[in-house]
């Protein structure tokens, strides 16, 4: 279900629950299907020992897929026209993410969005940016 | 690097999908997908990082018979990592990614993917050292040789891991 223009209004604020609790499971998953297998996402005894971080900690396009859901969720299939974050801390096994898409422009059949997700501490993990077609 | 053949498979939609936690049925069921506006499955917005599955060189993919800095028998398969590999020190990162869409990506879809060097700049971070960013622009162009998707990625190298803000007084995140 596509969003309509009229119905949209600059300052609007969406939001959702990305992940709760998120696991290294699901951390492995992500490193199979996208085929980024840097064992600073899946190898513990690497990550600490070797890389010196205190645990894996998750691909930051598992966030950004993660966030992605919520987007096209709220535009609706194959609307997208842009999106593009920064990931500005990084995300743990055990955290819990939300996210926010705020309307920040409605013109010529294209609504635009501030991207933002967050952990249970309320520490921004990624911020960007999306564009969608919307209906009139 | 070199062009190279990304062929689009419904299955690895299906996985890459489950994989971000998106239970959508555009992504997998086809009777369903077809009943959309999408008018078929199609594959989530993130979802051409995984052409790396179709890249015979990538650099975070284990090789049959190589040395591999992931751990094994020791903490790490060799005793210096290579790029990106966060070794040692610091290592690669993600830093950015940006995507234009100019048309949804459909399962069947066969796509050639061109890599351009981008810029490469420099900066003093406060948690870890120097940071050396470099971006790559990547262009996606199907069967007909149709743009589909650019992806514009930056990536960081640190000088030492990032260091860790203090843990928060409640809502410990791990356990030792």
């Amino acid at each position: 279900m596509a969003l309509s223009a009229s119905k949209l209004k600059v300052g609007d604020v969406h939001s959702a629950r990305l992940v709760e609790d998120l696991k290294r499971t699901q951390i492995v998953q992500y490193a199979g299907a996208s085929g980024d297998y840097n064992p600073l996402h899946t190898d513990e005894i690497f990550t600490t020992k070797v890389a010196g971080y205190p645990s894996v900690f998750a691909h930051g396009m598992l966030t950004m897929g993660m966030t992605g859901r919520m987007l096209t969720d709220l535009v609706g299939d194959a609307r997208l026209t842009k999106y593009g974050v920064r990931f500005t801390s990084q995300v743990w096994p055990g955290d819990t993410l939300d996210g926010t898409a705020t309307v920040t422009e409605v013109a010529d059949g294209i609504a635009r969005f501030d991207v933002s997700t967050k952990n249970q501490d309320g520490v921004e993990v990624l911020s960007g940016y999306a564009e969608a077609r919307v209906d009139p | 690097m070199a062009a190279k053949t990304f062929p689009i498979e419904a299955g690895h939609i299906m996985m890459f999908a489950r994989s971000v936690g998106d239970p959508n049925p555009v992504y997998y069921d086809a009777e369903a997908a077809k009943k959309t506006e999408a008018g078929g499955v199609i594959a989530p917005p993130t979802f051409v990082q995984s052409s790396a599955q179709f890249d015979p060189d990538y650099f975070l993919r284990p090789k049959i018979g190589q040395p591999w800095f992931g751990s094994g028998k020791n903490p790490t398969g060799i005793t210096r990592a290579p790029g990106g590999g966060g070794g040692g020190g610091g290592g690669g990162l993600h830093a950015e990614q940006h995507y234009e869409y100019h048309r949804p990506l459909k399962a069947g879809d066969v796509l050639t993917a061109t890599t351009f060097p981008g810029k490469t700049w420099e900066k003093e971070g406060k948690r870890s050292g120097k940071l050396v960013f470099s971006e790559s622009v990547t262009e996606y162009r199907d069967q007909n040789g149709e743009l589909v998707v650019t992806a514009r990625g930056v990536g960081v190298r640190t000088e030492r891991p990032v260091e860790q803000p203090a843990p928060p007084a409640t809502g410990k995140k791990e356990e030792a």
